[in-house]
Parts: C-alpha cells; structure tokens; sequence
C-alpha cells in the first residue's frame, strides 16, 4: 500500500485582534499633554534620592517612595547608546511594515535622571556616537503621543 | 505543615472604570495598604509575588509595568499568571522552604481596558472550539445548564444569590456594585445567554489587592492578630468542556478535601463558621458550596434558600458581596482570602459576622472553574 | 524547615524552527513523556505540575488549564507562571519550592514555546509599555543591540569578540542531537553576516524555534526512588528589576557602580550561600541564557568569571570552550535553540545531566557543580546553582 500523504493543517487567527485601552496615568497623562500642547519635556522628581524620572512614573523603585513632584526637563541631551535597525518587521502597534533602516538611540534629556527611547535622524552608525548632543524635533499635528515627537537630530556630524 | 500566617492585607476600592489609575498606581496603593495594615515597611518584605495576567494586560510579561510599584527592587521576585489564591499558595510555599520570613503578594487587573469577551474566548482551543465565539460567559451558561438540568436546581435559586451577595455588598465599601434587590427584579432582568440573566453575572471592575505571609517567627513580631494558613490544596479538572461533566465538582472536591485534612477538619459543616468563595456567576456559588461540602450535590439552592448562607445565617457566603459586586480578575481570589483575614480578625466592619474562628476562601482559574484552588484560616494555628 | 531538592529526570523534544506536525498540547507532551521515562516514574507518581510559555507567542490564555492533555496535570494541582525569557527558570525555580516547602515530593516542570505559530519580534514588542516603549522598540534583537552598542563604547569590545562567542556556541550545538541549529560557522561567516540591528549581525543571534522541555524535581525523601543519581539545586535567586526598556542602560552605565546589576546581584546571591569564592575555578559547566553572542562577553563579567571588559580575552583564551576551565554551554545554548518559554529550563536540564555524567557527546568529565542562569524582560536575571553533592542543609 502506498504510503499515506501527510497533510499538515495549519488555521490562520485572521483579522482576530484584542483592542485595549490603556491608562496613562496622572503623571503620564502631564507629560503627553505637555508634548502636544507645549512640545516640552517633563519628568517627575523623586522625594527621597532626587532622582528625575522621564518619562514620568509613580514610584521610585528603589526608594519605594511615590512621585509627585513635576519638574521640567529639557528637550535637548544625549546620546546613551543606539542602533540602526535593518531587519524588517510588523509594528504590532499599526500592524505595518515598519520602514527600515531607522536609526534610534537611549537618550539622557539634561535634567533627567532615566532615559528615553527615540528615533535619530540618522541611520550610518559611523556617523553616530555614544555622548552625541541631540534635540527632539516635534510633528506639526501632535496627538499626545511618544510619536509627537518625530525623531531627534543630531546636533554635532 | 510549618505555621504561616497572613499578616498584612490591602485591597483597593473595585470600581467599573479607575481612569486615573494605571497598573503600577492600583499596585502601589495596595501594597502601601497592605504594609500599613502589617505595620511593616518595605525593607521587612523579604520577597515579592506578583499575579497578573498577559491576556488582560494587552502585555507580554504583564509584571513588568509593576515591578517598581510592588517594592521588589533587590529582592526575589516571581509572577503566577492566574487567581489569586495561585499566587498567594506560591507566596506561602517560599516561606515554608525556609528561604524567606515574609512574603507579599500582589495581584492587579483592570477588565475596563480591554474587551473581556474576546480575553475569555482565548482560553478555549484555538482549532477546535474558538471560533465558536465561546467565553467566559457562555461557557458558564453551559454550565449552569447542566447542573440546573441534572438537580432541578431553579434560575429563583440563582437569583436569591444574587439578591443575597449584592445587598451584602452595602457592607463593603470596596464593593463596586450593591444593590438593593428582589428575586423578582434579577428574574427580570434580561437574558444574556440563557439561562444566565445580566444579574446572575459579576460586573467588570478595576482593582488591585496585596496580602503579606510571614513565617510563625517573623509573624510574632509583626502583628498580635495573626491569621493562620491551616490549609491549602488545588486541582485541575479536564479542559475541554466536552471532556467534563459540567455538572460535576470534583477537582473542587478534591482540593477541598486535601485543604481540610491539612487543617484537621472533618466536617466542615460544623467547624467552618464563614465562606468567600468565587462567584463569578450565581450559579456558581450553589456549585461551589457543594463541592466544598456545605451541603450535598444539587442542595446549593435549598441551602441558599433556608437563609443558612445569609449573613445572620449558619454558615455566612461571601458576607462580602463576592465577585458578583464587584470582579477584578485575578484579584477576586486575593480579595476573598482577605475578606476571611478581616473576620477572622474581627475587622470586617459592617460585614462582621460573630464568632468566625475558621474560614474557606476559594478561587478559580480557567473556564466553568476547571482549577479551583481552596484555603482554609484560622485564628488560631 | 524546608527541603533539599533535586533534579532526577529530564525530557526535551528535538529543538526545531517549526513544528507544524503537533500541537502545543502534543509538544509538550513529548517533552513530559519523555521526562516521566527518564525518571522511571508515571504521570501517577507526579504530586504537582509547574508551567510556563509567553502568552502572546501561541495566543493561548490560561496555559496552565488548556495544558492538561499534554502536561499531565489532569486532577492534579497545576500553576503557570511567566516572566518573559526567565520564564523557563522561573518554572524550575517554583518547582525547587513547591519541592522545598514540603507540600509536594515530586513535581514536574514544563517550559515550551512554539514560536513558529506567530510573529516573535512583534509579540515581544508588546511586552514594552504601550506609551513609552512601544512606538520606538524593535524587539529583543534591537533591544540587544543598545546593550552591546554601550558594552563596546565602555569596555573597547569588538564585533570580532562577539563573534567568537557566536562561532562557539554553534561549534558546541554539533554535541548536541537536540540543538535547533546544527551549522559550523566561522569567524568570518558571523562578520560577513548581514546587519539586523546595528552592531548586532545575524550570526550573532539566537534563532526562533519551537519546543519543549520538562524536568522531574524530588524532595529528598524521595530521591533513592529514582533510577538516576540526583542534581541537587544548591541555590536559587533573581532580580526582577525596572520597568521600562531604557531602564537597565541606566543602572549598567558603568561609572553608576554596576554592571549588569540585575544578574550581578542574583549570582552573588547565590555565590554567598553556597560559599563560591572564585566562580571561574569552582564552576565546571555552566548552561547560561546567552540570547545574543555579546551576552557572552559582559554577562561572563557580570557573573564574576573575569574583571569588567575582562569577557573577550576569557573567551579568547578557551576557557569557556570544550576542555576549558569552565565550559560554557556545552549544549549550545540559546544561540543554537531558543523555543523561549523551554529555554530557561532546558539550561537546568542540561545542568543536572552533566551533573549525572549522562550528556553524551556534550560531557564535561567530573562535573560537581554546574550554573545555570536565565534571562529576560528588562535585563532581569534568574541564576540557579546545581551540585552533586547533597547540600548540609537546605538554603534556597
């Protein structure tokens, strides 16, 4: 008898797709209306260590001590690492194809003591530097978002 | 097993929606509620479970937005994904290893954020039973079929839970939803997969809760009113609904039976003086009070019905208002193991039923409660 | 007081890019067949069941109950945890105490993942804060690349270091029958691979695959019941720290103190109670969760085998190669097969065989304590050691 063909079935999820709606928070919600409303940086100031927290959060790790105190930050710092991404992948967020290559970077705003991720505008490693000075550059039509900022520029090539 | 007992608990108001509040807000405001409770200030945690679920967060490793706000920075820290009950067993078995004094566990969810029908239907078989539509609540409209079938069990029966659990809840001032209500009204209130009506059904809620363990050494010189883990037991029965009968208890059984022997207890129809049990559904809490013994298979109803379960009753369920008033995920679990610490400390407020000096708190984990999980506390060890 | 543990069976499925002809039930249910034999033990023998996966990687929600067919948890006690890519040593770690804390004398843990059944980088980039980490994150690979980025600025590493590493770490899966990648690279086929994410290249990272694994824990009043000698777990230990993904690179800048503190806290935990001075010399084997070949360099640093920046010459001089002063990874490691929620708990498999003397091709001769480690999350560590030896008292 002739050997039995094997099929493997495999069942796609389709358009199935889990909507969720999350909370910023009170701190969280300052600091994106500031970017929209004000194209500024804020972060939240630790009572106990003094640490300056950005993107702001409620409790200081370390410390277990909560966050209350809003102070501005600027949106001018630097470079703390970075990469160019060249690998192609789905942003789960849109459910696109994200453009590739992109340059982005772990940037330390003066006046904060955590960092924040963002896109550079450049995408030759060669030409970027850990300690590179950079500036937020901010959309025109901002919604309250991380990506109301559009990418930072780097201030020294 | 080595005495442990619940030394500390905190529990957010449950509310519909805390739009204010993330997840890191709602765990650091009960953890801080916990430690308040126990006297106790972080550095006295000696290591740190966390519960939450990926599915209701929208998040891969749901922990991660919590790890600041639940004080584990430099401690040993572990996340059970599942009720809360899960994830407090697992707190208790590092301190009976002997490797930590104290332990805090925390529990977040937050139903307002997502859609808690399309979360539940991913708990079912992604070839063979999803696509069904099935969840959470039509699922246990199965159930309650089932078991209302095979015992003559009556929807008034449910109803009287639901009558019973939210007037309760105007006790609580945690309670999301009491509401003064007849057995005619919840009759009259629309079918939501028959024979499930919307008031046979827990609302949605937002909330959080921590409980603090501690070793019999380290309880004594925390707190004068310790609570004590007597016993602890869960089970798990099939998981396809096609592989049960739905009408049946017993992995409930099971665990309730290992929960009691642990505690020396032989007939907890005498010696448990108040239950918190997961009522999800009305339903379930007939169900539940007969796979834990407090009356014989498919008597849930009569037992509801002779006013036994009431909070002047013999046997006080869910003086709290249970999940039905209010049903953070997960949480439910934490919150019913810490609504048996306050009457077993005399603390319960305006819910204070008399004399409790043992009582079963119960959760649940997958659909139509397939993995329950039973405690037994007491005041004494 | 609590109990000692051992480990006395292990079982793994064969480590493949896809595994289109089971399910996730039958997958790991091969792994927990396989272990149960290895024990000489039934499903009936098993007090408890642990279980852990990333959700989002399977679109399956409550695991632990959807298991049972393949787990063998059906009315037994049955807990999942997850905690990202520690997930599998979390397991191994919550089977130790279910074992320790004496409710339970035998219990079997279970990591899987079948990672061919959605879009990994997009499921790990939802492990990120919606607001602040998610619009820019690239997923692990991206994420890796700012670690190794900040690693070679600090410490004057190079591409060249990590791709020795790479090159080993495959050179070792040859040993191995269950590894994923079987391929003999070189120096120069990692440098000429191409750039994912700048400065990591292709060859430099853990491949996606499906599989399972699941590991038979004893208390020791049980242990003379099984037919292998058992691997004791020493000690166990984790840090869980930070929230946000650019979190860590604060904490590892190096003039903040710390290396990698979330790991260097966790082994010198582990260090102390076991009393390990000079880990390089005490260690025989070590199975570590090395996802990228950088990890291999500065987590060998964090973990106290050579100075800071001191990772490229250990790796230079062999001692971490087959015959080395401390092998490391003699299986391959996570380079070579990384079904992530097994990955953890494949490295305390491989721990406790090399302990018992059964690795086979992959032996190190005269192993008496073994380290394994997981990784995950934002840069959070598990670090687990393992002995032949009973431990004089239990210590967790």
């Amino acid at each position: 008898m002739a050997e039995e063909r094997k099929e493997l079935i495999k069942l796609e999820s389709g358009e199935a797709e889990q909507p969720f709606c999350w909370s910023a928070g009170v701190y969280g919600s300052k600091f994106l209306t500031e970017l929209r409303d004000n194209k500024r940086f804020v972060g939240v100031k630790c009572p106990k260590c003094g640490k300056v927290y950005v993107p702001p959060r409620n409790v200081c790790g370390p410390c277990f001590a909560e966050l209350t105190e809003l102070v501005p930050v600027s949106d001018e710092g630097e470079i703390v690492t970075f990469t160019v991404v060249s690998f192609g992948f789905v942003d789960p967020s849109t459910g696109k194809q994200k453009p590739v290559p992109y340059g982005y970077a772990v940037i330390k705003l003066d006046g904060a003591d955590t960092y924040i991720l963002h896109y550079l505008d450049e995408t030759d490693p060669q030409k970027i530097k850990v300690g590179a000075r950079v500036k937020a550059v901010f959309e025109e039509e901002r919604t309250g978002s991380m990506l109301d900022v559009k990418h930072f520029t780097l201030l020294e090539r | 097993m080595e005495p442990v007992a619940v030394v500390g608990v905190g529990m957010t108001a449950m509310r519909r929606e805390r739009r204010k509040d993330g997840y890191a807000d709602l765990v650091y405001e009960a953890v801080c509620l916990a430690l308040e409770d126990a006297g106790m200030t972080i550095d006295q945690v000696d290591n740190v479970v966390t519960v939450s679920n990926d599915f209701f967060d929208g998040r891969t490793i749901s922990s991660m937005a919590i790890q600041d706000a639940c004080g584990s920075y430099d401690k040993n820290v572990s996340t059970v994904e599942g009720d809360g009950t899960f994830g407090a067993f697992y707190g208790l078995m590092r301190i009976l290893s002997g490797s930590f004094g104290t332990t805090l566990v925390c529990a977040h969810h937050k139903g307002s954020e997502s859609e808690m029908a399309l979360i539940t239907n991913a708990m079912f078989d992604p070839i063979y039973e999803r696509f069904l539509g099935v969840e959470a609540i039509t699922s246990s409209a199965l159930q309650a079929r089932a078991y209302m079938d095979k015992y003559g069990v009556t929807e008034e029966d449910c109803a009287l839970v639901s009558v019973k659990n939210h007037g309760n809840a105007f006790r609580n001032p945690v309670a999301q939803l009491p509401l003064e209500l007849t057995v005619e009204e919840v009759m009259a209130s629309p079918y939501v997969a028959e024979p499930l009506k919307v008031l046979d059904c827990c609302p949605i809620s937002d909330g959080a809760s921590a409980v603090i363990l501690a070793s019999a050494e380290r309880a004594a010189k925390i707190t004068d009113k310790p609570v004590w883990v007597r016993g602890v037991a869960h089970c798990c029965d099939a998981y396809h609904l096609g592989d049960r009968d739905l009408s049946d208890v017993r992995a409930l059984q099971y665990a309730a039976r290992k929960a009691y022997s642990m505690a020396g207890i032989s007939d907890p129809r005498q010696e448990i003086d108040l239950v918190e049990l997961y009522d999800a559904f009305t339903y379930m809490e007939l169900m539940w009070l007969e796979g834990l013994g407090f009356c014989d298979p498919g008597d849930g109803g009569k037992l509801t019905a002779s006013g036994a379960t009431a909070l002047d009753g013999k046997i006080p369920v869910n003086p709290s208002g249970g999940c039905l008033s209010g049903h953070p995920v997960l949480v439910a679990g934490l919150n019913r193991i810490i609504e048996c610490v306050l009457q077993l400390r005399g603390d319960a407020g305006e819910r204070q039923v008399d004399g409790v000096r043992a009582a079963v708190a119960h959760g649940v984990n997958g659909p139509c409660g397939q993995s329950h999980c039973v405690w037994v506390l007491g005041g004494e060890r | 007081m609590g109990k000692r543990v051992a480990v006395v069976g292990v079982g793994m499925t064969k480590q493949r890019s896809s595994r289109p002809d089971v399910n996730g039930q039958e997958l790991i249910n091969e792994a927990v067949r396989a272990a149960l034999e290895d024990a000489g033990i039934s499903r009936r023998d098993i007090d408890a069941v642990v279980i852990g996966n990333m959700d989002h990687f399977e679109g399956i929600n409550y695991v632990d109950t959807w298991s049972v067919d393949g787990s063998g948890a059906l009315m037994k006690p049955i807990m999942k945890l997850t905690t990202g890519g520690t997930t599998g040593t979390t397991v191994a770690m919550a089977a130790y105490y279910h074992v320790a804390s004496g409710l339970f004398d035998r219990v079997l843990a279970v990591g899987w993942e079948k990672n061919s059944e959605s879009d990994t980088t997009g499921a790990i980039i939802t492990a990120f804060d919606p607001f602040w980490d998610r619009p820019i994150f690239a997923g692990a690979v991206a994420g890796l690349a700012l670690e190794a980025t900040q690693y070679m600025h600090l410490t004057g590493a190079t591409e060249e270091d990590a791709a020795y590493v790479a090159v080993r770490e495959r050179r070792h899966a040859l040993n191995n029958p269950f590894a994923h990648l079987h391929i003999n690279l070189t120096i120069e086929d990692v440098m000429n691979s191409p750039y994912l994410s700048w400065p990591v290249k292709m060859g430099d990272m853990c491949p996606r695959t499906d599989g399972a694994c699941a590991v038979v824990f004893a208390s020791e009043d049980v242990v003379e019941e099984f037919p292998n000698k058992p691997a004791w777990i020493l000690a166990v230990a984790d840090r869980h720290l930070w929230a946000y993904t650019s979190d860590p690179y604060v904490n590892q800048a190096i003039e903040n103190g710390w290396w990698f503190p979330a790991l260097e806290w966790s082994a010198r935990e582990v260090y102390d109670k076991v009393g390990i001075k000079d880990p390089l010399k005490e260690i025989d084997v070590a199975e570590l969760y090395l996802p990228y070949s950088f990890a291999g360099l500065r987590y060998m640093e964090s973990l106290g085998f050579c100075e800071r920046g001191g990772g490229p010459d250990l790796v230079r001089s062999g001692a971490t190669d087959m015959g080395g002063e401390c092998p490391v990874n003699p299986s391959g490691g996570v380079m070579s097969s990384n079904a992530i929620g097994a990955t953890g708990l494949l490295r305390v498999a491989e721990c406790a065989l090399q302990i018992q003397g059964r690795a086979g091709d992959r032996q190190v001769p005269d192993v008496k304590i073994a380290l394994a480690t997981g990784f995950g999350g934002c840069f959070w560590s598990d670090v687990l050691l393992m002995g032949r030896e009973m431990p004089e008292k239990p210590r967790g």
